[in-house]
Order: C-alpha cells, then structure tokens, then sequence
C-alpha cells in the first residue's frame, strides 16, 4: 500500500515535470500534453471529466496550467499531491528562467546583450498585439462586434483617460457580468412586446 | 526592508494573478503595472526582455515572471513568495470551488463574469503593446523598430513560424547588426 501511495507521486511528478519542459508558449498551449498525461497515459479521469474540470479553471482567473496540475495532483493524493503536481510543472523552468536572466543581467554592459536587449523589443510588442487581438477575438465571439466597440471604450476611457486602477474596472465589470445575460433577455424580452 | 519588499511582492502578484482571467497570459499586463508602473522593480526595456527569455525557455509564463522579479528584488525568499501569490491562491479556488462551479458553470452569472472581463484584459494589452512599440522605437529608431515588427508579425501570424525561434532571431539580428550602428 505504502509502494503504491510513493509510487503515485513519482507520476505525478513525472507527469507534470514533463509537460512543464515540453509545453512551449505558455500555459494554454501546454493543456493539450497534460489532457494526454491525466487521460490517456495515466488515466486518472476520462476526456469528459477533463473537459469540465478544464472549464471550470478557465472560469477562474490565475495561470491555468499551474490550477489544472494542483487539481488533478489533489484529485490524486490530496494536498501534498497538489504541490507536488504544481511544484514539479514550474520548478524547472523557473530555475532555467532565474540562471538565465542572471546570466544575461551578468553581461548586461556588454554592447552586444544591449544589441540584443534592444532588437526584441519590437517582436515582444508585437507578441503583445497579437495577444490583445486575440482578447478582442474572444470578447467579440461572446459579446458582438457593437458591444465589443462600447465595452473597449469604456475600458480605454477608465483605464487610460480617468485613470482608475485596472483593479477597479476589472471587478467593475464582473459585477456587470454577473447581471449583463439577465439584463440582455429583459431587453429582449422588451422589445419582443412591442413589436407584437 | 526586506520584509517590506516581500509584502510588496506577495501584494502584487497576488493581485496580478488574481484578476487575471484568461491563464497566465491574460496577466501579463496586470503584472507589467505592478512590477513596472506601481513598485518599478525593473523598467520597459527589462520587462521586455523577461517576456523575450520567458518565452524562449519552456513552461507556464506567470510563473517564471514571478519566480525571476522575486529572486531579483529579495532573493530566493523573494522567488518563493512571489510564486506563491501567484499559484497557491488560483489552485486552491479551483480545489475548494470546482463542486459549487460545476453546478453554477452553465449559470449565465459566471459565464457573463467571464466573458465581460475580456475587453478590459483586450485594452489593457492594447496599451501596453503602444508603450512597448513606445520604449522601442526609441531605443532603436523608427527605421529599424518597424521592419522588426513587421516580418516578426509575418513569421508569427502568416507564417506560422514559433514565436522563440523568432525572438532568437531578433536576439541573433541584435547581438552581430546593432551594437555596429
């Protein structure tokens, strides 16, 4: 019983320290490595419970990656499975991420690292584009393309004309949120009486 | 000192990570106004380079952003922290709520809350794509900053190239070109 409880943490280990190093391009890109470790080598749940766990977390706010490990390392073994799971899937690449940027700060001075500072800066921004149209995208798909245009607006006008802390506008709208579907179907609703 | 430092760090990926929706990209500019703007634990150009390296190396990127500012500013202690805030308190959410969650998940309360903080999340990487298309013409001048952008948009978006062999690209360009001009 005790081998068989050691040798559940070796795979959860395993498992996440291996979609940790595979999963290149952030958390996101690497849910498609942990769906076949969790479902397919390891079968602790079947693709469905996957799939709605996996909605669950994109519910939620924080990294996704980091919540489907802790949870299927708790569904596992509990708590310690859970840190486990979350620790074995961040530590290596937090590790290589701090001796590299210690490195590079090392040199810092050099012309040529400033060269190289200086030269990714525009791909970064434009990473950073392509991620906001990516937002937009999904906002659209949900919200349609007038809402979008209102919605960005008021974004925009708080965020960068009043300014409010992004804080503020963020559970500003949540709290629209929680209302925005009921007070869609009323309107709906409205303007389905006085047509007939 | 250093406890003020590991208050401040907790404090602001905790905030960072938490109103992020959306995985850990969604909190990046969250991060970047904590880290840049708020306590200015390293500037523009730094930051760039965080999201260039991160990206470059394998793994979530919340985390090795906040594992790479906290050893920076306090030290392993401060690494260890700043992970902290930014995994421990999304995982144990989706621990504690994942039953009441999987009862509400159709509720149209959690799936308005979800899809309103878009556009908020949308604008604010808007703004911080112009302060970083901002911070880099100035460093490198309009007539090279915009053809970088330019073909990195195309090997990205048309040509489906990966955005680290792109970034190592730009590292290779600015490493033999710049530092001569």
């Amino acid at each position: 019983m005790k081998g068989h409880s050691a040798k559940k943490y070796v795979q959860l280990a395993w498992a996440m320290g291996k979609t940790g190093i595979l999963g290149y391009g952030g958390g996101p890109s690497v849910i498609p490595l942990i769906r076949h470790e969790a479902v397919s080598a390891y079968r602790w749940m079947d693709d469905d419970e996957f799939g709605e766990t996996l909605a669950i977390a994109n519910a939620l706010p924080g990294p996704i990656a980091t919540k489907m490990a802790a949870y299927l390392g708790y569904r596992e073994k509990g708590v310690p499975g859970a840190i486990v799971a979350i620790l074995a899937h961040i530590l290596p690449s937090c590790v290589a991420m701090i001796a590299l940027l210690s490195f590079v700060n090392f040199l810092s001075h050099s012309p040529v690292v400033q060269g190289m500072i200086a030269a990714v800066m525009p791909v970064i921004a434009v990473m950073l584009g392509v991620m906001a149209y990516e937002f937009a995208k999904k906002a659209y798909q949900g919200l349609g393309r007038g809402m979008v245009v209102v919605f960005c607006a008021i974004s925009f006008l708080l965020l960068q004309v009043v300014p409010v802390h992004p804080a503020i506008v963020i559970v500003l709208f949540l709290a629209y949120g929680a209302v925005h579907y009921r007070l869609l179907g009323k309107l709906k609703n409205k303007a389905g009486g006085e047509a007939s | 000192m250093i406890l003020q430092d590991l208050i401040d760090l907790f404090a602001g990926f905790f905030l960072s990570n938490l109103l992020g929706y959306g995985g850990g990209p969604a909190s990046i500019p969250l991060m970047y106004r904590e880290i840049v703007t708020h306590y200015q634990w390293t500037n523009d150009t730094e930051f760039s380079n965080l999201l260039a390296l991160g990206n470059t190396l394998p793994g979530p990127i919340a985390s090795k952003i906040a594992a790479f500012v906290g050893f920076d500013v306090a030290g392993f202690g401060g690494a260890l922290v700043a992970l902290v805030a930014t995994v421990v308190p999304s995982a144990v959410l989706l621990i504690v709520l994942l039953r009441l969650m999987a009862k509400y998940r159709h509720s149209p309360v959690v799936k308005g809350m979800t899809l309103l903080v878009q556009p908020v999340i949308a604008v604010m990487m808007m703004l911080l794509t112009w302060q970083m298309g901002r911070t880099s013409i100035e460093a490198l001048g309009w007539w090279q900053a915009i053809p970088i952008a330019a073909i990195a948009l195309w090997a990205m978006e048309k040509r489906k190239i990966h955005p680290a062999l792109v970034i190592l690209c730009a590292f290779v360009y600015g490493g033999l070109v710049v530092p001569h001009i």
